[in-house]
């Protein structure tokens, strides 16, 4: 789950890092009485999202009625696909370097690593790409932590005006706040070194690891939940993964990799998937819910259902979408492809129920449905 | 150790839970030797016709365990991870989802020093046909299963078992599988577990299913490019979006890492057979074979 700035620059003062002076505005009112605390300031869009500055989301203002018209400009603004509906009034400052650090989990070494360098401002990506030789990387174990030795050895030799113990000491504060709010990726871009000496965050991303939220209880609230859209988010409500597509051939499997699979199946014949839904897992009961769900999706034109039962019985799903079938009545050709545990149940109740058999395997089903949904189309056309 | 053998010590931890209970249950009657079971509440009692422990440490003290298989809910894992390293075991599969990632990462450590295996998390876990699976795998249903020569990995159980039930009705069969999960921190990669199945004795050809997200079939690609044995691939998630997760944590296309064809290029570009949907594996086995 993101934090957007306001939310994530806490974490940070919580764990003694400096932070200009700011406060929260949605409205311009709020942003101009603001900006008249702080004095000259940066009015900055709030969104999960990165490039604000890129699309004019932040804009530097010397007087509290300069804040109060970005703010105007600002505020109902789209970046990202987000509407921006809050800005941050912070205190301007005088920088005299900007840096870059993170803290991010790492596939390859199973572990956090830590990275800073000394060009602040550009993106992890682009710091890696262009400025590789600026950039200092120290993987952490994460049962003895990142001691401050390691967070000197990380800065020693570079040349940051005299502030490598500042620094040293801002990476091992970072570390702190990533370990104690289950963070996967903490990022301040750019740290930066005022003109008073000090070391402060002008930017924070934070990402929460979205298994850890259920033990944040405190934190977790503050985040930023995931767009979804209406269905997504009745998905959500039972249990089931369901995201929403561009396309018309309604998806139903059982597991992550078989329903993505089912997915690509009927793109390669031609058609174009509806939606994700997943219904494996815990939620392998849920075919009633399921069904009710993808085909609320308006347009769509086919339902293929793909079962391989392995934990996930397929009589259980089988008998589950049978349930919902009286009440939610398809009006769209539904093709089935059925294996794997439970699955010669489910053929009989299919047969039983509804007087139909399944198609020989999945490219079959897939195939169907694809062709179904375009003959559709073209009745339409 | 990767492939868990019939002779093999298997502890079930959380073995008196509903799904534990199940699948030890099914799991003993393939034959995995199921040695014992974890419940700290009801040790000393008798579970699935097995003693149950208070912990794997425990456990080990009346002989050695070899492998723990893990029916614990997420917040429990990391404990029990440890306990099992600590009991000696040299396999721990791991089958829960949604396990903090911190907790993930220090266990991983502490695996990695004791050189414990870790295979998991989130994987519907292994089989050895004909000898032993651990996990959730429909390693019982022989239209799934049936023995033979070939080696199959996947991220993804439900995959999994659609491809090895191809597998199994084009004529061949399967020697070994390991589910290695679909998490983006595991501790049995695409690579580790190709080399696993590379060296097992009886393993002829190995059938991979990947999926997009990551970079691990990318660095799978460069082991196998020294593998003489031959792979068919399969890579899930080509119709995906960017930057949703599929279902899967690990499972998720963020810029220009994990794409379907930065994967499909990488294994192409080393020999292996990439196939254009599940069903023509069977196809593209007989072909790679007789090659």
């Amino acid at each position: 789950m993101n934090f957007e700035e306001y939310a994530a620059k806490p974490v940070l003062v919580a764990a003694g890092i400096a932070v200009p002076k700011s406060q929260l505005a949605t409205t311009l009112y709020e942003a101009g009485l603001a900006a008249g605390d702080i004095g000259p300031c940066v009015v900055k869009a709030q969104v999960p999202t990165g490039k604000r500055g890129k699309a004019g989301g932040i804009q530097l203002a010397a007087s509290a009625t300069e804040a109060r018209a970005h703010a105007g400009n600002i505020l109902g603004m789209e970046i990202g696909g987000h509407a921006v509906e809050k800005v941050l009034i912070e205190a301007q400052c005088n920088i005299v370097r900007e840096f870059y650090a993170a803290i991010l989990n790492d596939p390859e070494t199973k572990g956090p690593v830590v990275i800073f360098s000394t060009e602040g401002g550009m993106d992890i990506e682009e710091i890696a790409a262009k400025t590789p030789e600026k950039m200092r990387k120290a993987s952490v174990d994460v049962r003895h932590g990142f001691a401050r030795e390691t967070a000197d050895q990380l800065v020693n030799g570079l040349d940051l005006n005299g502030a490598n113990d500042a620094v040293a000491e801002t990476l091992v504060k970072l570390y702190k706040a990533y370990a104690t709010n289950d963070a996967e990726l903490l990022e301040i871009n750019p740290l930066v070194l005022t003109g008073a000496n000090e070391v402060m965050a002008l930017d924070c991303k934070f990402v929460m690891d979205d298994s850890a939220i259920k033990r944040q209880n405190d934190l977790a609230p503050k985040g930023t939940p995931d767009k979804l859209t209406g269905l997504e988010r009745i998905g959500e409500g039972h249990g089931i993964k369901y995201i929403e597509l561009e396309g018309n051939v309604v998806v139903l499997a059982n597991g992550a990799g078989l329903t993505m699979t089912t997915m690509d199946v009927v793109r390669h014949y031609g058609g174009q998937p509806a939606n994700f839904c997943e219904i494996g897992g815990e939620a392998y009961t849920k075919g009633k819910a399921a069904l009710e769900m993808v085909l609320a999706k308006p347009g769509v034109k086919s339902l293929v259902v793909n079962f391989c039962g392995a934990f996930a019985r397929c009589d259980v799903m089988m008998g589950g979408l049978l349930e919902a079938w009286d009440e939610v009545q398809p009006n769209i050709p539904v093709f089935f492809s059925i294996a794997g545990t439970g699955d010669e149940e489910a053929i009989a109740m299919l047969k039983d129920k509804l007087g139909m058999d399944p198609l020989p395997n999945m490219d079959a089903a897939c195939k169907a449905a694809a062709d179904a949904a375009n003959v559709a189309n073209e009745v339409v056309a | 150790m990767y492939i868990c053998r019939r002779e093999h010590r298997v502890l079930v931890q959380g073995i008196t839970g509903k799904q534990g209970t199940f699948w030890t249950e099914r799991m003993q009657e393939y034959g995995t030797n199921v040695i014992g079971g974890v419940n700290p509440k009801k040790a000393g009692t008798k579970h699935c016709g097995v003693p149950v422990y208070a912990s794997a440490l425990d456990a080990s003290k009346d002989g050695a365990v070899d492998a723990t298989v893990m029916f614990i809910p997420p917040l429990g894992v990391k404990a029990a991870a440890l306990d099992a390293i600590e009991s000696g075991a040299k396999l721990i599969v791991c089958l829960t989802e949604h396990i903090p990632v911190q907790d993930v990462m220090y266990f991983m450590a502490a695996a990695k020093e004791a050189g414990t295996v870790i295979i998991g998390p989130n994987t519907a876990g292994t089989v050895t046909v004909d000898e032993c699976f651990l996990g959730f795998m429909p390693a019982f249903n022989e239209r799934v299963f049936r023995v033979g020569n070939v080696g199959v990995l996947s991220r993804s159980g439900s995959l999994a078992t659609l491809m090895c039930q191809n597998i199994t009705a084009s004529g061949f069969g399967i020697k070994a599988f390991l589910g290695i999960g679909g998490d983006p921190i595991i501790g049995t990669t695409t690579r580790d577990a190709l080399e696993a199945l590379n060296n097992y004795k009886g393993v002829e050809a190995i059938a991979m299913v990947g999926e997009i997200g990551g970079t691990m079939e990318e660095a799978a690609a460069e082991y196998a490019a020294t593998m003489s044995k031959p792979i068919v691939a399969f890579i899930a998630g080509g119709a995906a979006p960017p930057g949703k997760k599929m279902g899967h944590a690990g499972a998720i296309v963020m810029g220009a890492k994990g794409t379907y064809a930065s994967k499909k290029s990488a294994l192409e570009g080393v020999g292996v057979n990439v196939l254009a949907t599940p069903s023509h594996v069977g196809d593209a086995l007989k072909e790679v074979m007789a090659s």
